[in-house]
Formats: C-alpha cells, structure tokens, sequence
C-alpha cells in the first residue's frame, strides 16, 4: 500500500496516493481542471500553464498537471487570480493562432476552441500576432498536413512522435518567439523519416495538424453515374466509429455503418476482413515456406524472424530505420492494397465493370494508409488499386454531412463478393491479431488440428503491454509438415513504434530467437490508429480492444481458411496461396529509404 | 529594516584589482594562490556537516539573484544517500549589465574551484562542472591551465574531485538552473518542471547542487577568514559582500565589491554621473528605480536583491528605449515553451509600440500590466516570472515616456 | 563529413551529451552547421535529424545557415546602444560592404548582432569568433577588420 496523502481542493477533503498529481486528485474529487498540453498517453510537459491553480502558502499559481500533492495542502481552483491568470493565457495563444475558426478543418473538435468558449473570449484584449509570424502550411504529404498558423506550441504531437513512435520527425525549433515545431531543416512532412502513422493528428487539441482528408473527392464520385464506387472498411472502423457519432467508446456499429454508407450512395459496400483473410492464407503460407526452406532445404538466405507487413507506418519507419531488415518483411500487401488490388481486377470481371469505371474507396482508422495507397508500386491492376483513403473520422463527417439518423438505422449486411469476413479477419484491428489470425490457420495447416488454445483464444498474444511474446509446440504434424514436428514457434508482437524499435533492435543484434513477429505502428493497433476519433487514449484503447474480441467471438466463422469467400478467390482466380496471379496482384517490395 | 553606508571591500578579489581590459586577457590572469589551497586541505579534514552549519550561520544567500540560502542547498543535496551527485557551478553569466563572473574567473579561478571542491566534499560528490557561457569562451585556455594545475594540488592533498568546463551557446535562459541542466545533457535549454528540484533530481536525474561563480568564492573565503569576519560585512538580512557590475552613465564603469545593505542613493553619489534618473537594480529582469526613490532603496536582500547588475541611465536616456530593448532581449530569449512568456514577452512589446505610436490607447498600458502579473504568476521559470519586474517598474515610474 | 564526424565522436562519445560539445566543433571548424554534418551527427548518435536541428536553432551560436569564416556579433544591450553601437555597426556595414545578417562575398565575415556579451562597462564591444573586442570606436574597429583581412 502506498502512503495515503490528505489534501483538500475546493473545500473538498482529498485522499490519493502519494505521487500523485492535483489534476488527477481534482479529477478524483469531481473537479475540473481545464488542460491543453496534457495528453494522458504523454509525459507532463507543463507547458501551456492552463491548468494553474492556486496553492495556498505558494507566491505564484501551480501547474496542476505536474505537481504532486503533498500533505495537508489547500488549493483554490476557481479563485480570481486563477480565473484571470487562465483568461489571459488562453487570450495569449488565441492571440498567436489563426483563429479563422469557421474556415477551419477542426472547426468544431477543437480543444482551444472550447477553452476559449468557456472563459467567453469575445474582446480581443491582446494584438493578432499572427501577421507578425511568418508561419506556412505543408501540404505536401498525400496523409497530413500541417498548419503553423494554428500550432499553439503544446508539443504533444513531439512528445507522440518520440515517446510512442521513437520517430522524432516532428521536434522542437528555435526559441522564443520564434519556437516552432519543426522537421529536419523545416522540410515537408514528406520529405523527412516521418512515418505518416498520424499519432500526432490524434493528440493535436487543435488544426496544426490534420489528416489531408478526400471527403469531397469521394462525394464526387458517388454523384458520377459514369463510376462504380466500392468502399471497403477495415476491421478497425466497426468499433470506433460510433464515438464521432454519439456512441460511447467500445460500442461495435458494424451493421449500422454498413448501412449508413449504403445511404451514402456507395455502390458497394465490402469489407478489408475479406483480404485479412486473404492476407493470413498468403502470409501464412509465405511464414511456412520461408520454415521450410530454412530447415529442410538448409537455405541460409532465408529471412527470419519473418515481421508482418499490413501496417503502413511501420513499412515506413523500417525502410528508414532498419533498411536492413527489409528482406525479414512478409512480401504481401496490406489488406488494403490487397483488397484495392482485387477490386480492380477479380471484382471487376465478376460483376462485369470496366475497371476504369471503377472509383475504389477505403474507410481505414489509419492516415498512413493514405501514403501507402499513393506509393508507386500500388497499382498492380492497372489502375491506382486503391483511389481514395478516408479515416474513421472522415466517414463519421461524411454521415453527418448526409443527414443520417445514425443511431435508427437499420442494421445492413456487406455486400457481396469480398465482403464475408471472419473473427479471425476482425482481430487484425487489435494488436496481436494478426499473429492470432496467423496462428489458427498456420497450426492447423500443419496439423489439421485447431490450435490448442481453450476456444480458439490465444489470449497470451492479447493486451496493452508494449511487447509480447509466445510460443507455440508444435505437434502431430501431417506428413507433409513433417519437418516442422515437436518445433517451437517463437513469436513476438509489438505495438507502437516505440516497441518496435526495440524488438528491431533485439533482431538487429541476433540475439532475437523469434519465428515470426506482429509489428504494428500505433499503439493498441489499429484501434488505436492515427484515423481514430479524437480523443484516443489508454482508457479508449481498452474499450475498443474488448469491442475487437467480443465481435470475433461473435462470428460463425473464426478461422480465415474457413471463410468460404477465401476458397472461392483461389478456385476462381487466385489458384493457391504464393501463386502466380497472388505473386502479381497480392504482394509487393520495399524501398531502402536511407540512400 | 536595516541598512548601512556605502563600503569596498576585497573579500572576493583580494589584491587582483583591475578592470582594465588589457590585463584581463590571456597573459593577464591572476595565477592560482597556493594560500588558497591550504584552506582546501584544512577544510576536507572537517566534518562535512559542520562546514555546511557554517555556511548555513554564515547566513550566505545565492550570488545569482534569486538568493535561495547556500548552506540549506547543500544541506538538501547532503541528505541524500544517493553515491552519484554534481555540483556545478553556473558561469552563465547572461543577465544584460552583468559582467562579475567574467572578472572573478579571470581573476580567481582558483577561488571558484575551491568552492565547488568543498562543495563536493559536502555533498559527497565526486564530480564538478563549470557551465561557461559560450561569449566567454576566450578565457577558456587560461581556466584550463587554472585547473589543470588546481587538479595537480588536490590531487596532492589526497582527494578526489574532478571539475569540467563546459561551453554554452548563446542561451540566456540556460542561466536558469533546470535549463543549464538540460543543455549540459544536450537538449535545448528549457526549464524543468519543479518539483523535483536540483538537489533531489538535477543533472542526469541525480542530486545536483548548482550555484553561482561568486557563491562558491564566497564559500572558500568564508572557510579561510571564517564564519565571523564574513558575517562582520553586511547586514542582518544580508551577509557578506557583493560584487557588483556597473555600467551605463557612470564616469567609472567596472566590477565592484561592495558590502550589502547600503541604500541605491549612496550607491548613486559614488558611481552615479550627477544626473542619474534611474537605475535599473538586477539587470534586464530586476527593477528600475527612480530618482525619487534612490533614497529609500536598499540594495539587499531587505530591499532589491540583485546578481549585482546596476545600470546607471541619466536624464539623457528614454525609458521607452530601455524598455523596449529589455522586451526585445526577453522576446528572443525566452526558451518559448511556456505560453506565458512566449507570448506575453511579444505581446508587451508590441503593446508598448502601440501605445506609443498612438495605436492603443494609454489605458491599453494598465492591460499590459495586468498580463504582467499573470506572467508572474504563471511562467514556468523565472525568466518568464521576472519579464514583470522591469516592466512593470519601468512603465508605472515612467508612465509619460511610454506616452508620449 | 562522416569521417570528420567519426572523430569528434571518437572525442566526447555518442550518448546525447555529447551531442552539443560535437555541434561547436564542427561550427568552430565550419562557422556552422550544414545539413550533411547535421544528419551525420543524428545518424553517429542515433537520434533524430529533427532533434540535432531543433537543438541546435535553439542556441545562437549553432548557426544553420552558411556563416562567413569570421564571425563578427556585435552587443545590442542597452548599454551598447547608449555608448554608440550604431555608429559601430554602421562603420562596420561600410566597411565590410554589406549589411547585418549578411556574409561578404569572399565569405570571409558574417556581421550580426549579439545580446548581451558580459562587457557592458566597456561597450560597444562586438565578438569576432572568441575574441572580445571592447571600448570601440569607428577607427578601431577599422583597424580591428584589417588585421583580420591580413
């Protein structure tokens, strides 16, 4: 048991552990302390002296989010002084900020905004500093842009990008009045080793920093009777939605989104699990050749650990953190690009649409997918596979836009083919999933048993913690896995960029003895992706992660090989798992972009 | 209230006495004192804990302005069982009219190093650091054969204390202790929240005593005179001597060392030029005082505490200018992490402009300084919390200058 | 660049203390800071190009930008101001045919100004690289360039 301290806030008698800070005491006692560069996934930077408050014996007022309480201590958070102090500095930043509320993308979900409509900032006390700055917009990136007009200097997108992400793109520049957050030498964001992984889109309390949203392009579309629009979502999106359109977090909407989407005018309406599915028969067939030609055919160029490769923001940082590693990457596409590619090619014969015609959307709770649909090498139909990327968020305006009645609609199914799906499809939104996914098809490949975990729950594989790790024995093989029997499989899982680099680190040096590992960018996976709702944090994260199982349980089918959809694909179009046709359409290469 | 008349005294520089700058230049410096060391080998065969009684009867306050009483800093830092701990000495002398620390390093480096080996010996720390700000890397030769040679001597007195000299870049605000810190583990230089302070958490996380050059030679030269001679210069509030840098319109510029506790209006007869309007007390982030209130000002830590910056201006010299350059010093100095004093050092300088310039009206001056307060109340450290002093002083004592 | 940087490295280490002592060598050796020496040092320290160039724009003396091989920053305190830094920065813009902020066409100086540089009893002084020059005046600044042009 900790030491108990006494305080008392507001006349209100506190008692909380030792270490603790007054926000959270006050959070405790029902007070509220408004705070801007505070971010409970963050370190306390203490930085934007919003949450002042005054402590009795002290001659200036106290950042509540960075001091701890300490016995017997009495604070005032609503005093005059207090009042004022706040006032002033929220009259400071709007003074610094191109307060063009109206014009702006964040209009609306903005946390300066509601400060300022709290303390009723109607007089402009202070000079417009803003003509005096030479600030500039970066819209350069096709995944985020960036807005120094709007930056309030709060640094929680630098202490994202360092502290979750250990990518450091975003940092801190010059001084005084000419501090900035800046990149490498003030390049565009997308010419620096920014990951595009969008954490820093989720945590800005204002619009310094967005997503490059395609909203209009996608309502072009679907008002173009010359196109065909199909829309994908991916697992991640059913869960979260609901929380940009009045659902509390960890809500699953899936039939209603589907519906809602319908409403919006999209010709199709299928889902990204369909090429997880497909991702897990083609990477697990990938893990396994790469076992056996390690094994059996003593080939020493063979990669391992093999890493997953459906998160965009993690290709990213490895191409420039561990070029290296590369050749460790599952070649397949992300189910994104996977499901792009198909759409174009596979859908288009069956449904007898010229794939020119054909405008290929996806709802991703993610910003680096827009990036990696822009690469390149994603055009593998003929066509750019996937044409626009829209984040949760930007699916949640397009439903308000359209004047859905959310919650009284009617619960819809996916449209068919490529939109049947499996629990095992949907965990790919949760950190581990993918390894989950991977493991029950993989074991049972091998075996031609279920995977002994009590109810197909491989529950060491799930959770919050950074990294993961587990085993699996390997046993009874069928006669064709022979060389695989009484193998452990080693494997690892990361979330966050952060712990990536540590497992990165880990295999760098060899000291790694890992199989296959699970790395994705954000953290709690793609649950906890850039494209999410505003806000996103542990608690949040939790929420959705729980949502994630309970919707896999939920399915009649759980395991990707059994999605009959997945067996039609190969008989009509894809022959078998690494085929010709996979090898063209499904998988892909990397870029070493350290030269 | 106690204060006293205007007295030299040499505690701190002994019989090195030249402000000429010819004789401060490499070649010039005062050589190390082989006296001074005697003090050291007597002082490390006392009880630690009774030095730090002594500096803490000496009633020995902080040289650097804000006068946080020496021996309980190093009390605190003491108590730790912790076996890493620092002690560093700031030389990031950048307070605007300060120039004292370039004359005691250039003078009696020797002095310093003592302190801050006796400081070590306090806290039991094995290891020192000298923060030099970056303009005044050309000392830099002379102090490391200073310490070289003052390496040789403890070394000879069978003790174990190493001292670095480590530059700054041209940051003010890396004058503030949790901000040198950060730019001695190369970061930028922005101050930390405190809690925790230095001597629990300070450099590399580890219990840090960081004082001021002219605090560590006051340590050595109350160890080598002892706790009452010191206590014999001075007042009640504030013992000892100081050293003051005096600059502006004063026939006779240059690096005194006077006793606390004298009133500014003596000050002003010895050094002020007949016509002095105004004296700013603490440098860019003290207090302006003005003719009338010369009389009734104490220069102590009863009255105005001050690093020892007085910047002596006569009827000649527009406060406005004074102002305004202030302003501009904190506007690109201030590190711009805290919303404060980012935005608030800009918006008083283009508030007064505005002012002037008939933009705002004068009211808009009262506005300004109700920001100031708030600044004060807020700022994360002390540049920000000090951006008021000079202003407010500057603009309520000469409120027709902003004006007109 | 990347051996030059492997020495300095080689000198004060590679954990992120190290970082700032590194910085000054390369402007002490180049007036400052290119983007080649910059990613150069976040690759040797293993941290982030944005992290070396968001330290390094904090400090005055890191200069990001080209520098001259002689650096002039003459003090703009207050003091300065009063005891004639026009003037010298004035004899200097004539001198050096270019204006503050800017480097002479042989890339021999950079003229700027500089906050306070501890001399106010003998202002105007200016710095030229290390070097303190104090109590100036138009002649002896003149005097001061040539030696330097020598």
């Amino acid at each position: 048991m900790k030491e108990m301290i006494n305080l008392k806030i507001d006349d209100i008698n506190v008692s909380v552990e030792a270490g603790t800070t007054i926000l959270e005491a006050a959070k405790k006692a029902n007070v509220r302390i408004p705070t801007l560069c505070y971010h409970p996934d963050l370190c306390i930077a203490g930085n934007c002296r919003i949450c002042m408050v005054e402590v009795e014996g002290s001659l200036t007022l106290t950042a509540a989010c960075a001091m701890p309480v300490s016995e017997n201590m009495v604070i005032h958070t609503n005093s005059l002084k207090v009042r004022t102090a706040r006032k002033h500095n929220i009259e400071l930043l709007l003074s610094e900020h191109n307060s063009e509320c109206t014009k702006c993308y964040k209009n609306g979900n903005c946390e300066l905004q509601d400060l300022a409509a709290e303390y009723k900032i109607t007089n402009e006390t202070f000079i417009d500093l803003v003509p005096f700055h030479n600030y500039t917009i970066d819209h350069y990136s096709p995944a985020i842009i960036k807005d120094d007009s709007k930056c309030i200097r709060c640094q929680r997108c630098v202490r994202t990008c360092e502290e979750l992400q250990s990518v450091s793109a975003l940092g801190v520049a010059y001084k005084g009045e000419h501090m900035k957050i800046s990149t490498f030498m003030e390049k565009s964001m997308f010419d620096v080793v920014c990951t595009n992984c969008g954490q820093c889109v989720n945590r800005c309390p204002v619009g310094a920093l967005v997503e490059k949203n395609y909203i209009d392009q996608v309502w072009d579309a679907i008002y173009d009777p010359s196109k065909h629009v199909v829309l994908q979502t991916a697992p991640a999106v059913r869960i979260a939605l609901g929380e940009d359109l009045g659902y509390d977090p960890g809500e699953i909407v899936t039939g209603k989104m589907v519906a809602a989407i319908k409403k919006l005018g999209i010709d199709s309406v299928l889902d990204t699990d369909f090429t997880a599915d497909l991702t897990i028969m083609e990477e697990g067939t990938e893990l396994l050749t790469r076992l056996k030609k390690a094994l059996v055919d003593k080939d020493s160029s063979v990669a391992l650990p093999m890493m997953t490769s459906c998160s965009p923001g993690w290709i990213k940082f490895i191409e420039h953190q561990f070029p290296q590693l590369l050749p460790n990457l599952s070649t397949c596409k992300s189910p994104q690009q996977m499901f792009g590619a198909l759409a174009k090619t596979y859908y288009a014969q069956k449904r007898n649409i010229d794939p020119a015609d054909i405008v290929s959307v996806s709802v991703m709770p993610c910003t680096a997918k827009k990036f990696e649909a822009d690469r390149p090498e994603m055009r593998s139909s003929g066509y750019k596979d996937v044409d626009y990327v829209l984040t949760t968020r930007e699916l949640a305006v397009m439903i308000k836009q359209a004047g859905i009645d959310f919650e009284s609609l009617k619960e819809e199914k996916y449209d068919s083919i490529m939109g049947q799906s499996t629990g095992a499809a949907v965990i790919f939104g949760a950190t581990g999933g993918v390894m989950e996914a991977a493991l029950r098809t993989a074991y049972e490949l091998v075996t031609g048993r279920e995977v002994p975990f009590d109810g197909l729950n491989i529950t060491p594989v799930r959770g919050m913690e950074g990294v993961k790790e587990a085993s699996v024995k390997i046993e009874g093989t069928l006669p064709e896995w022979k060389f695989l029997e009484g193998a452990i499989l080693n494997t690892a899982i990361a979330h966050g960029l952060v712990n990536a680099k540590k497992v990165m680190e880990l295999v760098d040096s060899g000291k790694a003895n890992y199989h296959f590992i699970e790395i994705m960018a954000c953290p709690g996976g793609c649950l906890g992706g850039g494209g999410q709702p505003i806000p996103t944090n542990m608690e949040i994260r939790m929420k959705r992660n729980k949502a994630i199982y309970q919707e896999d349980a939920g399915m009649p089918i759980r395991k990707s090989h059994e999605n009959p959809e997945i067996a039609l694909i190969y008989k009509e179009f894809l022959e078998k798992p690494l085929g010709h046709t996979s090898h063209k359409l499904l998988h892909t290469t990397y870029i070493d972009r350290t030269k | 209230m106690s204060s006293q008349n205007l007295k030299k005294t040499d505690m701190i520089f002994g019989l090195c006495h030249t402000t000429d700058v010819e004789h401060l230049l490499p070649g010039g410096v005062c050589k190390t004192n082989e006296e001074k060391f005697v003090v050291l080998e007597e002082v490390i065969k006392k009880d630690p804990q009774d030095i730090i009684d002594d500096i803490i009867e000496s009633g020995l306050k902080g040289r650097g302005g804000a006068g946080f009483p020496t021996g309980l800093k190093w009390k605190f830092a003491s108590l730790s069982p912790e076996k890493e701990k620092y002690v560093i000495c700031n030389a990031d002398e950048g307070e605007p009219g300060t120039f004292k620390d370039r004359d005691i390093l250039l003078k009696v480096p020797a002095k310093v190093f003592a302190g801050m080996t006796m400081c070590g010996y306090c806290i039991n720390a094995k290891k020192g650091y000298l923060y030099l700000r970056g303009e005044y890397k050309f000392m830099l030769p002379e102090l490391r054969k200073v310490l070289d040679s003052f390496h040789e001597v403890i070394k000879k007195i069978g003790y174990d204390f190493h001292i670095d000299i480590l530059l700054g870049s041209g940051a003010y605000v890396c004058g503030e202790e949790t901000a040198l810190m950060e730019s001695m583990e190369g970061h930028r230089g922005e101050a930390r929240n405190k809690p925790p302070y230095p001597t629990v958490e300070g450099f590399r996380n580890k219990p840090t005593v960081i004082n001021n050059v002219e605090t560590f030679v006051n340590v050595t030269m109350i160890q080598k005179f002892g706790v009452a001679e010191f206590k014999k210069l001075g007042t009640q509030d504030s013992r000892g001597s100081k050293v003051f840098s005096v600059s502006g319109d004063t026939p006779k510029p240059g690096v005194y060392e006077l006793e606390l506790g004298m009133k500014l209006s003596d000050f002003v007869d010895e050094y002020g030029d007949g016509d002095t309007k105004a004296v700013q007390v603490g440098g860019a982030s003290g207090f302006c005082v003005p003719r009338k209130k010369f009389n009734e000002t104490i220069i102590g830590f009863e009255g105005i505490p001050t690093g020892g910056s007085m910047m002596l201006f006569n009827s000649s010299r527009s406060m406005y200018n004074v102002l305004t350059n202030y302003l501009e010093f904190f506007a690109e100095e201030s590190c711009g992490q805290c919303t404060p004093c980012r935005v608030g050092c800009q918006q008083l300088i283009r508030g007064i402009r505005a002012v002037k310039c008939g933009q705002k009206s004068p009211d808009y001056l009262d506005a300004l300084l109700k920001l100031t307060a708030s600044m004060k109340l807020t700022a994360k450290c002390g540049l920000g919390q000090s951006v008021a002093n000079s202003f407010s002083s500057i603009v309520s004592n000469f409120t027709e200058e902003m004006i007109y | 660049m990347k051996e030059n940087i492997e020495i300095l490295t080689k000198k004060f280490g590679r954990n992120r203390e190290a970082l700032i002592p590194i910085l000054q060598a390369i402007v002490e050796k180049n007036s400052y800071l290119s983007e080649e020496a910059m990613n150069e040092v976040a690759k040797q320290l293993d941290i982030s190009a944005a992290q070396v160039y968001g330290t390094a724009s904090f400090y005055s003396f890191l200069d990001t930008v080209p520098r001259g091989k002689n650096i002039i920053r003459v003090c703009k305190s207050i003091i300065a101001e009063m005891k004639g830094k026009k003037e010298i920065i004035k004899t200097l813009e004539n001198v050096l045919k270019i204006k503050v902020g800017e480097t002479t066409p042989d890339n021999m100086f950079t003229l700027l100004e500089t906050n306070d540089i501890g001399w106010s009893d003998q202002e105007p002084s200016m710095l030229i690289n290390d070097q303190p020059y104090t109590n100036l005046t138009s002649e002896k600044v003149i005097r001061i360039i040539n030696e330097y042009r020598k």
